[in-house]
């Protein structure tokens, strides 16, 4: 089980391949990725801990991650190249013509540890759901999570899935909520208030948890009572507040490096900020 | 002209909905999903023989689709039931992403497809549905003819892997294919073979191309009619094949002109072998309210006007030929 301090130089590392990613491919979303690297390092180092040459679609026998907010995809290729499902040289292939590594994540080029396409906002959920009742049907005790942003709540087909997992009794799921409170136009609050979401999301029938998303120390915590809260009847769901960009001073909490790459001087004063720990690819 | 007997009319989504439960039988991967609609898709007794694997989505297309896509992760085929409107023009993003692109193996099966819906009017009555689903890469379409061919074709569906859009309808129709027809995706039907003009119909226009061949034959012409239930992929071999002898074609189906089956022959004979050809269909303008046979008649989707089609794509074939031949 890897220690906190080396989730965190892992973290790092992830930073900063969002960042030499996007500044490489001149486009990209360092934002939400940057904010959400924590979350995902902790996901698959000491929680899911798939196993990255015996890969399948299917993903019978183990732990299932899906992003619905594709956008963030720097931040999933860099975890599963860093876990070893592809070696990291391929990151610089990012967004680049021919390449595995679509500007939303897709099947269709075959990159291991990717099951959908997403990033058309607002159908990762359904998806999870209909893969947690397969596992259910499967005798398959394993868990699925997913990742979702508060703005791409704005799309009502979460709606539908969130009325449909407490009704169906989804209880081998646990939804995340990247509660960064900032969307491509600007804050939440200003564009489409998500309003009392706890309040909602207890209504709807969810087990609402809520987790600091940039703490590697609460991410395990509030985790392992996700994971103890499940089998109980009711799916269980995780507001965690992040801040968009963490890593990076001039990026952070600002809603205009959502879909903006650094140039080469803005990644070089980035890069400044993120010891390269465990190598650059 | 080869005779086809109505065993007695019924209507498509029965033979669908049989095939549902017989196939919940045979596969335990077999999964259905169905957005508040259950009695008229025919789903009740699949959902009564196998409640684990049903899921009542309410309504609630867009999570249903969803849904389904996530349950083929883990090796379900799901079968997803609602009308044919709400089964695509309202879920084409949802489609587009999760299932076509990412090619997952979701069979949807889409009712009350066309001006047949009847009553309820244009809100419900999709006519662009082919059109829609043809254009994404990876899906297939398929829209059987009758109660015996829908259900041959939900269960070949569910043995071949990928997306599959089949789209069949409301009203009772006359049952004419064999029961024990082998239903091969993307293999076209010759019913009746002739010299003069080549009926390609899908749906329930196949009935009324085979009325129209005995017309045809009483003026003394004859037609190779041939059963397009596969609009992609497209047989085209079979399509052009039967243009070579016969030289004129006509196409008839119950959807928009654009984005048919019509229009996927017209751009292969553009491309490969161009002779005269009419389309029987609707042409750009939306359905409305009626019976669904008086509005087959006002829409000009029966037997009278695949004939009259027959006679015009066999004129300008001999006004092609009268012209060559000087």
């Amino acid at each position: 089980m890897p220690s906190v301090s080396a989730l965190q130089k892992l973290s790092s590392q992830v930073r900063r391949d969002i960042i030499r990613m996007t500044n490489s491919a001149a486009s990209g979303h360092p934002g939400g990725a940057l904010g959400t690297a924590d979350f995902l390092v902790t996901l698959y180092f000491e929680f899911m801990k798939p196993d990255p040459k015996g890969f399948t679609t299917d993903g019978i026998g183990e732990d299932l991650f899906f992003l619905s907010n594709g956008h963030l995809s720097a931040v999933w290729y860099s975890v599963l190249a860093r876990y070893g499902y592809f070696e990291i040289k391929e990151l610089g292939t990012f967004r680049k013509l021919s390449s595995r590594l679509q500007g939303h994540p897709s099947i269709h080029e075959g990159l291991p540890g990717i099951r959908i396409a997403s990033g058309s906002l607002g159908q990762g959920l359904s998806v999870a759901c209909g893969a947690a009742l397969a596992k259910r049907l499967n005798k398959d005790n394993h868990l699925v999570y997913c990742l979702v942003g508060d703005g791409e709540l704005d799309e009502g087909q979460n709606w539908e899935a969130l009325m449909f997992a407490p009704d169906r009794k989804i209880d081998n799921l646990v939804a995340i909520v990247d509660y960064n409170g900032q969307q491509i136009d600007g804050p939440v609050k200003n564009v489409l208030d998500l309003g009392n979401l706890k309040a909602k999301l207890e209504s709807f029938g969810w087990r609402v948890l809520e987790m600091y998303g940039n703490d590697i120390q609460d991410i395990i915590k509030m985790l392992r009572i996700a994971i103890s809260e499940l089998h109980k009847g009711k799916p269980v769901i995780i507001m965690m507040t992040t801040h968009m960009g963490f890593g990076v001073d001039f990026m952070l909490d600002n809603h205009e490096w959502h879909g903006v790459p650094p140039n080469d001087e803005q990644a070089k004063q980035a890069l400044s900020q993120l010891p390269e720990t465990i190598g650059d690819y | 002209m080869h005779q086809y007997i109505n065993t007695g009319s019924k209507d498509t989504r029965s033979g669908f909905g049989e095939a549902l439960l017989e196939l919940g039988k045979q596969n335990p991967d077999i999964v259905a999903l169905c957005a508040d609609l259950t009695g008229s898709m025919k789903m009740d007794a699949f959902a009564k023989a196998f409640p684990d694997r049903f899921f009542q989505t309410g309504i609630a297309e867009a999570n249903m689709m969803g849904v389904a896509a996530g349950l083929t992760i883990g090796g379900k085929i799901p079968f997803t039931g609602t009308f044919a409107n709400f089964s695509t023009g309202r879920v084409y993003d949802q489609i587009r992403q999760s299932i076509a692109y990412s090619n997952k193996n979701v069979k949807i099966c889409a009712s009350h497809a066309g001006i047949t819906l009847g009553e309820d009017g244009a809100t419900h009555q999709i006519l662009e549905d082919i059109g829609l689903m043809k254009m994404l890469p990876n899906m297939t379409v398929i829209n059987p003819c009758d109660f015996n061919q829908t259900k041959a074709a939900t269960l070949s569906a569910a043995s071949y892997k990928g997306p599959v859009y089949l789209c069949f309808g409301r009203p009772k129709v006359p049952n004419f294919t064999p029961a024990d027809e082998a239903f091969e995706i993307g293999k076209a039907l010759i019913l009746n073979k002739g010299m003069d003009v080549t009926i390609f119909a899908t749906g329930h226009l196949v009935w009324h191309a085979l009325e129209a061949g005995k017309i045809l034959e009483d003026q003394g012409f004859t037609a190779d009619i041939i059963n397009i239930h596969t609009i992609k992929p497209l047989n085209n071999s079979a399509v052009i094949n039967s243009l070579k002898k016969t030289g004129c074609a006509v196409t008839a189906e119950e959807h928009m002109m654009n984005g048919g089956m019509g229009d996927s022959i017209a751009q292969l004979l553009v491309r490969e072998y161009p002779v005269p050809m009419e389309m029987v269909a609707i042409n750009d303008t939306f359905g409305e309210s009626g019976k669904p046979e008086e509005l087959m008649k006002k829409f000009g989707l029966d037997a009278e006007h695949i004939v009259l089609a027959a006679l015009q794509s066999m004129a300008r074939k001999e006004q092609f030929a009268a012209k060559y031949a000087h």
